[in-house]
């Protein structure tokens, strides 16, 4: 579902990302690819080192609590493995853009950017006054995917999908997309949600996967906790690109799944 | 400080901590702001909301957070809502009190850095960028920075601002009709800056115990202007040393393991 040069949000703030899709996107080889997340995290990193991606669209590209995102430092800054064109944004203008564009209205409106130079780097953050109060604020267009993937805990058969936690903008990420695939921790025969959970009923959603561990080394709340340890571990893995190449070779390229991709790390772990 | 018995990095953040007050509800980023916070909730300031924004409200975690989202958050939390909400409910309606940011670089009116170093388009180190923080800058009702001091981080020019402090100093952030106050304290390794009343230009106004005003003056990338009554900052008590190094071993040993 994801083709050559789409417009793709693969979104989970810091829980749920949806990191069996990802490495999918780059078995299948998907090039110049538009790819909107608030917080790239690893799992653009891998994509752009990867030279899946012609541009970024996103508001805060690190690794939260340790450091850089070295490949998409290495596209920014020396333009490796191609160019990277940016659209940057701030978190409330993403998230604006994202309720506008499930709202299938053609911009979102928040205080916001006020005396900042994003709106200098950035011509799609513009400033409009309330027709009310006159109020200065500012516009972003709305975020309109081609696809959007993401990942939740649970669906039932007929394709109904419960998420629970950090919820993000998972939700108006998918509501907002053209087509959407999400992955799931496990399918059952009973979502048994209670009332207010985030549901996505199955005739807004794409396509159901059932992903185990999907979502590693982010986390699925009440499944499996988020592998910081890794987190820490990827600073030394994509800081050198060769070292990056050799991982996403042997661990990505080199498997045929994301089970396949788990074993392969574990078997990484025991022989170091 | 050789023998002081605490490092500048411990009393930067206990310094950082003593501002909170009890009962504020505090938008948090990750970092040193989170470990202030957190030791303040275990110390003076029990009854303080911690809110990140991954959507957590009055999260009370054991150990510090890796990311802005961990379980342990969501966990502990009060409530937790969606990225859209807390940005246009919480934090754009004007209901928390406190923003705590860290910063690359900073100028002298409390504008702050966090996108590049060097020129946007060809930056010599392309950092992380903006988060939450324009809006956090903006929209909280006052607004703390914590940060290591020296001269490439307050600098005399930012190289991007990429959150507003007092602008160009003077009523320039009134008029610019940013919702909030805006920083009302820096602190650093050496010391507490404060802006002027009227200026808005950052003051040294404390230094921490064993640092001396040249030093700090020498550490800073514009002429600073120092306060005709400098304050020392009380150095770290027991207690506040205990409960944050406790935290910092329980983080530790938290975030180890296997990958």
């Amino acid at each position: 579902m994801v083709r050559d040069g789409d417009t793709v949000a693969l979104e989970g703030f810091t829980h749920l990302i949806p990191f069996a899709a990802g490495h999918e996107i780059i078995r299948q080889r998907r090039r110049n690819l538009t790819l909107i997340r608030m917080t790239p995290d690893l799992i653009y990193d891998q994509l752009i080192g990867a030279g899946c991606a012609a541009k970024l669209v996103f508001s805060w590209g690190g690794n939260p609590g340790v450091g850089s995102l070295h490949r998409l430092r290495d596209a920014v800054e020396n333009d490796w493995p191609a160019p990277l064109a940016l659209e940057e944004h701030a978190h409330a203008g993403m998230a604006a853009a994202y309720a506008a564009g499930a709202s299938h209205l053609p911009f979102g409106v928040l205080r916001g950017y006020l005396g900042t130079d994003l709106p200098k780097y950035n011509p799609k953050i513009k400033f409009i006054e309330c027709p009310f109060t006159g109020e200065k604020l500012a516009a972003v267009p709305a975020h309109r995917p081609d696809v959007t993937v993401v990942h939740a805990q649970k669906a039932d058969r007929k394709g109904n999908v419960l998420m629970w936690g950090v919820v993000g903008v998972q939700k108006e990420a998918v509501l907002a997309a053209k087509r959407s695939i999400v992955t799931v921790e496990e399918i059952v025969d009973r979502l048994d949600a209670p009332p207010n959970a985030v549901v996505l009923p199955s005739w807004v959603v794409g396509a159901v996967c059932a992903v185990k561990g999907g979502a590693f080394p982010s986390y699925a709340q009440g499944y499996y906790p988020r592998n910081n340890a890794f987190y820490k571990q990827w600073d030394g893995i994509a800081r050198e690109r060769e070292g990056f190449q050799q991982w996403i070779e042997r661990h990505v390229m080199g498997t045929k799944d994301f089970d396949g991709f788990q074993r392969s790390l574990e078997a990484a772990v025991k022989h170091a | 400080m050789p023998d002081a018995g605490y490092s500048s990095d411990e009393m930067m953040t206990i310094a950082a901590a003593r501002m909170i007050r009890n009962g504020a509800s505090l938008f948090v980023g990750i970092g040193l702001p989170s470990a202030a916070a957190n030791l303040a909730r275990l110390t003076h300031a029990p009854e303080t909301v911690l809110i990140y924004e991954s959507g957590t409200i009055g999260t009370k975690p054991s150990v510090l957070p890796l990311s802005i989202g961990d379980g342990e958050l969501s966990e502990t939390a009060e409530s937790v809502v969606s990225v859209p909400e807390m940005f246009a409910y919480w934090l754009q309606g004007g209901r928390i009190d406190l923003g705590f940011l860290g910063a690359a670089q900073i100028d002298r009116f409390a504008n702050i850095n966090t996108t590049v170093i060097g020129d946007y388009r060809k930056p010599s180190t392309r950092l992380p960028g903006a988060g939450g923080a324009p809006e956090i800058a903006a929209s909280c009702k006052e607004v703390l920075i914590a940060l290591r001091h020296n001269k490439r981080a307050f600098v005399n020019k930012l190289d991007f601002l990429t959150s507003s402090g007092h602008m160009e100093g003077g009523d320039s952030r009134e008029r610019m009709k940013l919702p909030g106050k805006g920083p009302t304290a820096v602190i650093t390794d050496l010391g507490i800056l404060t802006p002027d009343p009227v200026t808005r230009e950052l003051t040294l106004t404390s230094l921490h115990p064993g640092v001396t005003a040249e030093k700090v003056v020498e550490s800073t990338g514009w002429p600073l202007k120092v306060a005709p009554k400098l304050e020392t900052t009380a150095p770290p008590s027991e207690t506040e040393l205990r409960v944050l190094r406790d935290l910092n071993e329980r983080t530790k040993r938290a975030h180890a393991g296997q990958a």
